[in-house]
């Protein structure tokens, strides 16, 4: 396998030379700026929301561990089982053994990312269950084996002409390119997979401490069939999930819809906080909830990037990032893309593999700007590099480094270098970008700018005489 | 590792990080990296101010509830008394040649299936799965409108269970306008009045038919869900 930062490299520069990609992304995208744009004008203060919002998640984070047992124990007392998992292994353990206490056959699971990051179909299919997503895009991205492309939008690299294709070959389906019936295969596929389903999983959108709810964000249907037939529901959620109040969803119920996909409010919002009760005529019998922390504590530890863990998951990053438009989903190799993705993946699974991907940025704050909860996204972009550099320094940067302080602090060193800069620079042309040129990685895609006739100084000279 | 006393204790060493980790104090959001002592958590009572504006009064309520309903395609009635509804109510089971229902007991649905006529199966008490799937529409009533979103609230409790509202093709919504309540915040209070002491074990919010835009980010409705939903309104 290659190392992270080579696949980042030759996937990114295959993807921003793809044109076709191209035009899929930024055509789904504009359309979703337009509606983003409708949905928060609405708001009598999307700025005051923000601010609100990004307080409410300070105080669920900066006393997580109250507020995690208050949800705990709430969710107890109405009969659910909660189990805490330290590792992704733990947590694949956990499930796996309800799953295997229930002597389950089939298994219908509506979109969650933490399952994704947890690699939890794998493993179960490897203990022999049969995993089938359900929600629409995930349900494609599955079938074709691969990762989700987006964490809101799982499937929007394909065109449904790919889509068709795909349910030809592995449904048997007729070829159509209407998105409709092509919705309507899926959804008969998995009407069956429902009803004979022994286990239901599902991830969480927020964890209500006060109550002892997940909350979850939908707009098919797909999970609350899945909380609503099965004989046994498990959801699964990392423990940054957090809100204190059963009232803080009015909030952040419309700002994620709204900052998400410009909805006002996703079609499905349905809060879960236990099995079947007494008075009750439906549901599972019995009901999982998975606490996952994974690392997450280790970002907790870190005070000045903690408000990574505040994220919602809302995708509006990913979005409007200049990178994650060119180079795609995929590229980046990790559970969680674009502008947030690359700041937490360095806590979540090593700075020094992973410190490429906050390299890789433009640093242009758009991802701040648009982020419902306000997390500081492009200065830990910052923050990372300075930690990875701090961690293992480049002794090459330094040098170069010392040699231009040395350079730009001796004017008869600096005037010498422009002179060799004017005469060589008609030479330099020829070989600027080509194999010859020492500084190819960068000079390859740019044009080398023309050296100036006059500088700044002898302007200057010129003019005060 | 599922049984005995393992995961207690990774409940312990999951929760001592976590203590261990918030010794370091983190600024709080929008203080330009000020670290603000004894900060006791947002002001809930201005959430309504930021959201988007809904008057107060009945003809706003109904006129903000219709507008969302227009924009989300949910069949939304406001009607001048229950005989209309009644009314509505069978003109959209001729026109969409409804053979079987499914519903649950109250006096309001109890009334309303009795005149349709039609078989019916009532969720309560416990049904079967294949048999829901088979009936052309679930009727149930509601806790809650909410006019700024166009959204409908009901639990588990009292809609009919977790399937009624989800499982089959057409969701019928019978309301009182009294039930109409002005915002998402409002719409919170009631629940946490109503169940405060004894929550459901599923409260939904559903706004709008089931739909999906996965492919090329095109609107598709009922892509689980119900590919209709109504809402008949009484005064
Ligand atoms: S970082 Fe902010 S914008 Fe990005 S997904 Fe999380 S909440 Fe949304």
């Amino acid at each position: 396998m290659s190392s992270p930062v080579s696949q980042f490299k030759t996937d990114a520069t295959a993807k921003a030379g793809d044109l076709r990609h191209r035009g899929l992304i930024q055509t789904a995208l504009r359309k979703y700026e337009i509606v983003r744009d409708v949905r928060k004008g609405a708001f009598q203060d999307w700025e005051q929301a923000r601010q609100s919002a990004a307080e409410t998640k300070f105080f669920a984070i900066n006393h997580l561990d109250t507020h995690l047992v208050e949800f705990a124990e709430k969710l107890e007392a109405r009969g659910t089982k909660v189990h805490w998992a330290s590792t992704a292994s733990q947590a694949r353990e956990i499930i796996g053994g309800i799953i295997k206490q229930k002597q389950a056959k089939s298994v219908v699971k509506s979109k969650a990312m933490t399952a994704e990051e947890i690699h939890l179909n794998p493993a179960l299919e490897k203990l022999g269950f049969e995993v089938v997503e359900s929600d629409l895009g995930e349900y494609i991205v599955q079938l074709r084996e691969e990762a989700p492309y987006h964490i809101v939008f799982p499937a929007m690299h394909l065109t449904r002409a790919e889509i068709s294709d795909l349910f030809h070959n592995k449904l048997g389906s007729p070829e159509t390119h209407s998105p409709e019936e092509l919705t309507m295969i899926a959804r008969d596929a998995l009407r069956e997979k429902y009803i004979t389903a022994d286990i239901g999983i599902t991830g969480a959108n927020f964890a209500i401490a006060e109550t002892g709810m997940i909350s979850v964000t939908e707009n098919e249907g797909n999970a609350r069939l899945s909380a609503a037939l099965p004989k046994t529901m498990i959801s699964l959620l990392g423990i940054e999930k957090v809100l204190p109040k059963l009232e803080d969803l009015a909030l952040f119920l419309p700002m994620l819809a709204t900052a998400g996909a410009g909805q006002q409010i996703t079609c499905y919002n349905t809060m879960y906080g236990g099995p079947r009760q007494a008075d009750e005529c439906d549901g599972p019998e019995e009901y999982h909830v998975v606490l996952l922390d994974n690392r997450r504590t280790e970002l907790l530890a870190d005070p000045e990037q903690r408000d990574a863990l505040h994220c919602i998951r809302c995708g509006a990053c990913l979005n409007v990032c200049p990178i994650f438009r060119n180079v795609g989903g995929h590229t980046y190799g990790t559970t969680y893309s674009g502008p947030i993705g690359s700041v937490i993946t360095p806590h979540l699974r090593g700075l020094q593999d992973w410190k490429h991907l906050s390299n890789s940025s433009s640093l242009c704050g758009a991802c701040t700007e648009t982020c419902p909860v306000k997390i500081d996204l492009h200065h830990h972009l910052l923050h990372n590099r300075r930690n990875a550099s701090a961690g293992k320094p480049s002794v090459l940067e330094r040098l170069a480094y010392r040699i231009y302080a040395i350079a730009v602090n001796t004017p008869g060193f600096w005037g010498l270098g422009k002179r060799i800069g004017r005469l060589a620079y008609p030479f330099a042309r020829f070989f600027s970008g080509t194999i010859y040129d020492p500084a190819r990685a960068w000079t390859k895609t740019r044009d080398l700018p023309p050296m100036p006739g006059q500088s700044f100084k002898e302007w200057w000279k010129e003019r005060n005489r | 590792m599922v049984e005995g006393t393992e995961p207690m204790s990774e409940r312990e060493r999951i929760l001592g990080r976590i203590r261990e980790a918030l010794k370091g104090r983190a600024p709080l959001p929008g203080h330009h990296g000020e670290v603000v002592e004894n900060f006791a958590g947002p002001e809930r009572e201005t959430f309504s101010q930021w959201l988007p504006a809904v008057g107060n009064t009945k003809k706003a309520k109904f006129e903000a509830f219709a507008k969302a309903s227009a924009d989300l395609k949910t069949d939304f009635r406001h009607v001048a008394d229950e005989a209309t509804m009644i009314r509505e109510l069978r003109s959209v089971a001729k026109e969409e040649g409804w053979i079987k229902v499914a519903s649950h007991h109250t006096d309001l649905t109890d009334m309303a299936c009795g005149k349709l006529g039609l078989p019916t199966l009532w969720t309560d008490g416990g049904y079967d799965v294949n048999e829901m799937e088979s009936c052309d529409v679930g009727i149930s009533v509601c806790d809650a409108l909410v006019a700024q979103t166009g959204t409908i609230v009901l639990t588990s409790r009292t809609g009919g269970g977790r399937a009624l509202s989800v499982l089959p093709p057409h969701h019928v919504v019978l309301a009182h306008s009294k039930q109409m309540v002005r915002d998402l915040p409002a719409a919170f209070a009631l629940l946490k009045e109503r169940f405060g002491d004894g929550f459901p074990s599923m409260m939904t919010l559903i706004t709008g038919p089931s739909r999906t835009g996965d492919i090329e980010r095109i609107l598709v409705l009922g892509a689980h869900g119900p590919k209709k939903l109504t809402v008949l309104c009484h005064d």
